[in-house]
């Protein structure tokens, strides 16, 4: 069965939740609950409201993402 | 996500869910005639599953609702298995996929129903040959790139599309893991390839342009203008020589 290819967009970082889980802005307008990658947490990456972050989006759930990245 | 690597042990498992699959996937292309439909390859899964004591990987699979992947002409890969009868002339793709004590494997062929027209013919074989180019380029130390190259350089070589929007994929204890595994793409880019990494390979390959579009069900997915297309998959453990085909009956 082939995977629906994984997307990855920028957003910005509206607000920080618990759970190292942040609330994001799309381009697109939309808005998607996004938890800090594996590698992020490991690297305490601080992410904070207004940064602008890569977030790959599960194809399956459109509302929710996966922060991989922060641009400094 | 990382890439698991895989342990001698455990391809051993890989390799009955795949010899499962590519024993199933005979008996399936020997099933498909003109008049028979969708819904009976279902059923013959569910028994032939039964048999070799594997668990069908795609019922339920985020909703998924059948046991096998059945997809006709312009549709690509997805397709739900129905009542209508398979038709002469018509290039039907069946994905299957097997648990076998916690392991997958997954693959997939085109079967052509009795005669069709020489073009379709052609795009079944070269995606056939597109999948097998990616196979001999994943090897220990390349990069991820190499495969996706192959197969897209064969497909379009001969005049055909390879589907961006959706991809192979790293295959274990999960069925989609990292990392993805596109048809396309340059050589250079992606992980290197490592023993013990498990892949599987599949070429979506169209007649006309890459684009496609999903249904109203929410998973099958169809060419955007309509053009036919085929689909072949393995899925390859990457070893110290050549990759090993694991879904081999």
């Amino acid at each position: 069965m082939a995977k629906k290819e994984a997307i990855e967009v920028e957003g910005v970082v509206k607000e920080a939740l618990p759970n190292a889980m942040f609330r994001v802005d799309l381009p697109n307008g939309h808005q998607v609950l996004a938890h800090a990658s594996g590698k992020i947490r490991l690297h305490f990456i601080r992410i904070l409201p207004g940064d602008r972050v890569l977030v790959e989006l599960s194809p399956y759930d459109l509302t929710r993402g996966r922060i991989t990245y922060r641009f400094r | 996500m990382p890439i698991v690597l895989k342990s001698k042990e455990e391809i051993t498992l890989m390799r009955e869910a795949g010899r499962a699959v590519a024993q199933v996937l005979e008996i399936l292309k020997e099933e498909i005639k003109p008049g028979v439909v969708g819904k009976r390859l279902d059923d013959v899964v569910r028994r032939e599953f039964a048999r070799r004591g594997v668990t069908p990987t795609f019922l339920d699979y985020h909703g998924y609702p059948a046991r096998v992947c059945v997809s006709v002409n312009d549709e690509v890969v997805h397709g739900i298995p129905n009542s209508r009868p398979f038709e002469e002339g018509d290039v039907v793709s069946i994905d299957l996929g097997a648990t076998y004590k916690g392991f997958v494997g997954d693959a997939a062929i085109t079967v052509c129903v009795g005669r069709v027209s020489p073009e379709a013919e052609r795009l079944v074989r070269i995606t056939e040959e597109a999948l097998w180019e990616g196979i001999r380029a994943a090897r220990v130390g390349v990069r991820l790139g190499e495969v996706s190259a192959a197969v897209q350089a064969r497909a379009e070589q001969n005049g055909f599309s390879v589907v961006r929007e959706y991809v192979g994929h790293g295959i274990g204890r999960e069925m989609h893991e990292d990392p993805q595994v596109p048809n396309f793409g340059r050589s250079e880019q992606g992980p290197l390839l490592q023993e013990g990494m498990v892949l599987a390979i599949e070429p979506m390959v169209t007649a006309g342009d890459w684009r496609t579009k999903r249904d109203a069900d929410n998973w099958t997915v169809r060419t955007l203008d309509g053009s036919l297309a085929a689909h072949f998959e393995h899925t390859v453990a990457i070893t110290d020589g050549e990759a090993e085909v694991l879904t081999l009956p």
